[in-house]
């Protein structure tokens, strides 16, 4: 008994603290998201109801990029796509029907499932999903909305430019400490490489938004090509995500 | 509504229902091997093209200015495995920086 109190207690710090980590990043959110043109209120709906990083990020990007809301949409999505193979993985781990299943699968982001599927979680799996994704949300949010204020508060002034702190490079880095940890084999490295000489070829011929969607091509072409996977697919590794676990909510 | 709006919301409510599309399917869809190495090659590859678009697009144009230099500068801290909110930092930093000089 003791021995399971204390790896239930492991279980809970552990998440938590990946809460707090992920959490803090929320404020680079909430303040890209208003000197990028989003209202507060838009803000925080993104943290609430998106609630999933990248997609967060990329829909911002676009938007303020001066793409149209169907591109933006589409992005968020296909970046929301891992999410479902998420929760693929997840669903035997907690094995949840009907309402609390629909309710729960909110929670289904990186962090969480990073969590619920790491080793030193086994037999703790529905715990160290709760734990670490209500932490990320209830965190995530509460910074993004300070994140907002605050970049609304320096509207107007010098700082409100997003070039003088450097928020328009900070976008670019969140965006390569996702992608970082999923560059672990050859082909990942080459469909990264790919992608974005696809999209730079693009951005002086279309419209913003169309570069980001087309690169994704990349990645069917290359996919249908070479079928066997390197990496289990649906499977974000627990050790990989917790070397970053910022990386992404 | 506005765009911007219209973009939050039906792009809410659709990363809802893809997470809860995960948990309801039945897995044998990933067993498909095609479907599996798409699916776990789209986010490299919206990724990386993000990272690009956002660090040398200007619009319709490509500019080379302090952005790629903050990339840069969070290349090389997450080369030596800083933690996420350091490298988005250190790249703000270094581009804020370059730009005062």
């Amino acid at each position: 008994m003791t021995e399971t109190r204390s790896a239930r207690r492991a279980v809970v710090r552990d998440g938590l603290a990946v809460g707090v980590a992920t959490g803090a990043y929320g404020v680079s959110f909430g303040a890209v998201a208003v000197t990028s043109g989003l209202s507060v209120a838009q803000t925080c709906t993104l943290s609430l109801a998106m609630f999933t990083g990248a997609s967060q990020f990329a829909l911002v990007g676009v938007l303020g990029a001066g793409g149209g809301a169907g591109a933006a949409a589409a992005t968020a999505l296909l970046l929301g796509t891992r999410n479902t193979l998420y929760g693929l993985r997840l669903a035997p781990l907690l094995g949840w029907r009907g309402l609390r299943r629909v309710a729960g699968a909110h929670l289904v982001i990186d962090e969480s499932t990073a969590m619920a599927t790491a080793p030193s979680s086994r037999g703790h799996e529905r715990l160290a999903f709760l734990v670490t994704g209500l932490s990320v949300f209830v965190l995530w949010n509460l910074f993004t909305l300070v994140g907002a204020v605050a970049g609304t508060a320096l509207a107007g002034s010098p700082w409100s430019d997003p070039r003088t702190l450097g928020l328009d490079a900070a976008v670019g880095a969140a965006f390569l400490g996702l992608l970082w940890p999923r560059l672990t084999t050859t082909t990942t490295r080459l469909v990264a490489l790919g992608a974005a000489a696809v999209a730079l070829g693009l951005v002086p011929v279309t419209l913003a938004g169309v570069p980001v969607l087309a690169a994704g091509g990349v990645a069917l072409l290359v996919g249908f090509l070479r079928p066997a996977p390197d990496a289990p697919a649906g499977a974000p590794a627990g050790a990989e995500a917790g070397t970053h676990p910022g990386a992404g909510s | 509504m506005t765009a911007a709006w219209l973009a939050v919301l039906a792009g809410s409510l659709g990363c809802w229902l893809l997470k809860v599309a995960g948990v309801s399917v039945p897995p044998r869809v990933l067993a498909n091997p095609r479907v599996a190495a798409v699916a776990a090659l789209l986010p490299v590859a919206l990724l990386a093209a993000l990272v690009a678009v956002q660090s040398v697009g200007d619009g319709p144009r490509l500019v080379l200015d302090a952005r790629l230099a903050g990339l840069g500068v969070a290349a090389l801290l997450l080369l030596v495995r800083a933690p996420f909110l350091v490298v988005v930092a250190g790249a703000a930093l270094a581009a804020a920086v370059l730009r005062l000089l």
